[in-house]
């Protein structure tokens, strides 16, 4: 019983509205140059959008080819930045990068080979993506990949852009 | 520990309450939750034995608090009682707790934690230090860590701790040091420069009192390792080599001898083509916080696979796993996306990807005529460096296509062709080793925008073990949620009382962060792993339940 109630209380904890801002953790970018996480999300007052993938999940290649097919015209419209984050460990980091350019994805993509960010950010599986507002706080977040998902990914892009509330 | 645990609660519960800045900001509280549930009914037709407890339960909690530049959290787990599968001698694993809670400082050029924290050296060969939920393996470090980057382009990290052991800790004691120099960052006149060149090192040892009755061990054991990165333009050259002193261990039968790794991984990359060349050779390279610990337990270091990581569940069938008493593997992969709007490429392109794997032992030669190879208490066997054994490991060829034809159609199509060394990746004797051939078609048809249906085919087709397979899945999904109709068939087990169907159906409902999953259905026994890590999973029967969630 005192579980159910537990169960009951984080699901009301889940649903309900949370801001987060980006914790401090540092990873690299495909040139082996350790970055900050606070200084790659930043973005001149525009939204970004946080990917967590990997290269052997299928949903997440999914899901970044269906942003990938729209991110110019996305891009010009709400000047929104994506950045994905491999989680891909030692056994496939250095395919990261081919991986990404045989695709012509055109996001900043970074490693993460030990999960310090995807553990910052609380993410328990791949695909889980961000949307973070002007101020850099977490004001949107979405888990798994459905056919489709991009549209609903798009449409809190606009409005957070235009800075309108997602409530 | 319980008692460290409830003091360190308590400050982090005052910390939180008292904390008082002139904005009025109290910091904030994120953090997830997963819950896997299994109700299991006993089958005999598949060999699902029949649990005691009807019900078993994997749960576990993060809440992580920050303020500025500090941050706390910790990590609630229950096993109650654990899965099946997941590591639990003699009940081991099962129990409440909080296993797992950190503090934190960080600014712009340091970081001190104290507490638990995960940590990696380089590729890992000499450090690991991290958690895979889904393989139930967590050897979380104890104690105190600090990075350092006393200008831009040198990042320094040291460590001291005890590993976590399920509810308890292991014997040793860890100590870590690793320097990465970034030339590109530490030169100003470099920093443009189309060459990016890092150099790293580090070094780890462990202490464990010794307590062999028989031999007389090391009880302070290093490993040293040195790595290398070099871009240029599209190209990437990046190469590890780790040395171990004598570490006589359960792993290795108590041999005296030496540890070794090397890897070296080539890319080549441009936009539409990616190559990826790998080499690896280890000998004797097992190292734990607790020379008696086996199976996944107290593992220091982690020993990168070089093969596919194989996603669609017949090839899942048969993974390797890496072997750290010594292996030599080589990979190749090919990566190429034909141009859209070409006629071949289509509309939005086709990208194809080809990969070729292969694993060996290495060649090992007695020391003399009369001490047998890796007999106890001797140096073991003699090895030459990157030697190659005639025994074959694992090998994998396989071809992956993939298309998105129109609005409404994406297919993906994949052959494998595998050799599996049985009795080598599964620790047994006598039985034959695999070879099979796997063909894959995965369509997605989508009705509109967000309806779509995704059929799956796959067919493993071998005469050993338990022969052909075929196994068909159809997902319906709808916004925010997923229904699932699966069966897997070993139609071709050479005794026919043998073919049952493992049928399983389910459905799903995904929310923001939250995910939530019911499934009932039979799961077959096998081994499932993640990097270069496996478990084996029983079979079952039964109705699982799943809940995630991020807030």
């Amino acid at each position: 019983m005192k579980n159910l109630v537990l169960l009951f209380v984080l699901g009301v904890l889940t649903f309900s509205v949370f801001s987060q801002e980006i914790p401090q953790v540092q990873i690299k970018d495909l040139d082996g140059k350790t970055v900050n996480t606070k200084t790659i999300t930043s973005n001149n007052g525009k939204p970004v959008l946080v990917s967590f993938f990997a290269t052997w999940c299928k949903p997440c290649v999914q899901e970044l080819t269906a942003l990938s097919e729209e991110y110019d015209d996305l891009k010009a419209e709400t000047g929104v930045k994506i950045i994905a984050i491999s989680t891909d460990n030692a056994r496939s980091t250095s395919s990261v990068g081919p991986f990404v350019n045989a695709r012509g994805w055109e996001f900043d993509v970074y490693l993460d080979p030990n999960g310090d960010f995807k553990r910052a950010m609380n993410v328990t599986n791949v695909p889980h993506t961000f949307l973070l507002d002007k101020t850099g706080k977490v004001v949107w977040q979405h888990t798994s990949y459905l056919q489709g998902d991009e549209t609903e990914t798009f449409e809190v892009i606009r409005k957070v852009a235009k800075g309108q509330s997602l409530k | 520990m319980k008692k460290i645990t409830t003091i360190f609660l308590s400050l982090f519960g005052l910390g939180i309450f008292s904390v008082y800045s002139q904005d009025n900001n109290y910091g904030q509280i994120n953090g997830n939750f997963q819950s896997d549930i299994q109700y299991y009914i006993e089958d005999e037709k598949i060999n699902a034995s029949a649990v005691e407890e009807k019900l078993l339960a994997n749960s576990w909690a993060n809440f992580t608090y920050s303020l500025g530049n500090f941050s706390a959290g910790f990590r609630y787990e229950g096993y109650m009682n654990s899965l099946l599968g997941y590591p639990n001698t003699g009940g081991i694993n099962d129990g409440v707790g909080i296993p797992y809670r950190w503090a934190m400082f960080t600014n712009d050029n340091l970081e001190i934690s104290v507490g638990n924290f995960y940590e990696q050296f380089g590729n890992g060969l000499v450090l690991r230090s991290y958690e895979e939920k889904m393989l139930g393996i967590d050897n979380a470090l104890d104690g105190f860590k600090i990075k350092y980057s006393p200008v831009s382009g040198i990042y320094m990290k040291g460590l001291i701790g005890k590993q976590r052991y399920y509810w308890e800790m292991g014997p040793g004691v860890i100590r870590g040091f690793d320097t990465e120099i970034q030339f590109n960052e530490l030169i100003q006149s470099f920093s443009e420069s189309s060459l990016r060149f890092s150099l790293g090192g580090s070094f780890v040892s462990k202490f464990q009192k010794e307590d062999n009755p028989i031999y007389v061990l090391p009880s302070n054991v290093g490993a040293g390792a040195g790595r290398i990165d070099i871009k240029f333009k599209g190209l990437n050259l990046l190469s590890e080599y780790a040395y171990k002193i004598n570490d006589p261990s359960a792993d290795n039968n108590f041999i005296y001898k030496p540890g070794q790794a090397f890897l070296i991984n080539a890319t080549y990359s441009q936009k539409g083509l990616g190559i990826v060349l790998g080499t690896k050779w280890v000998d004797n390279m097992s190292f734990r916080s607790d020379r008696n610990a086996s199976l996944t337990d107290l593992n220091i270091n982690l020993l990168p696979e070089i093969t596919r990581n194989h996603i669609y569940t017949l090839p899942a069938f048969y993974p390797y796993a890496s072997q750290p008493n010594g292996e030599w593997g080589a990979k190749a992969e090919i990566m190429y996306k034909i141009k859209k709007g070409s006629k071949i490429g289509g509309k939005y392109g086709t990208t194809i990807s080809l990969n070729y794997s292969r694993a060996h032992e290495i060649e090992r030669t007695q020391i003399n005529d009369t001490i047998p190879i890796s007999a106890s208490g001797t140096l073991g066997y003699n090895t030459k460096f990157f030697s190659i054994g005639d025994e074959l490991y694992f090998q994998d060829f396989n071809i992956e296509i993939s298309r998105k034809w129109n609005k409404k159609i994406y297919t993906n199509i994949s052959y494998v062709n595998l050799f599996y060394n049985y009795n080598i990746l599964r620790g047994v004797g006598g039985h034959d080793n695999v070879l099979a051939n796997i063909a894959i078609a995965d369509m997605t048809y989508k009705f509109t925008d967000v309806v779509a249906l995704k059929t799956e085919f796959q067919g493993m087709f071998t005469k050993q073990d338990e022969g052909n397979w075929g196994l068909g899945l159809l997902e319906l999904t709808i916004p925010s949620w997923f229904f699932t109709v699966f069966d897997n068939w070993n139609y071709g087990n050479p005794d026919p009382e043998k073919r049952p169907h493992y049928f399983s159906f389910g459905f799903g409902y995904v929310h923001g962060g939250s995910r939530i999953q019911l499934t009932y259905g039979k799961q077959r026994a096998g081994v499932m792993c993640i990097g270069g890590v496996c478990r084996n999973v029983p079979a079952s029967n039964g109705v699982s339940l799943s809940i995630s969630s991020t807030f």
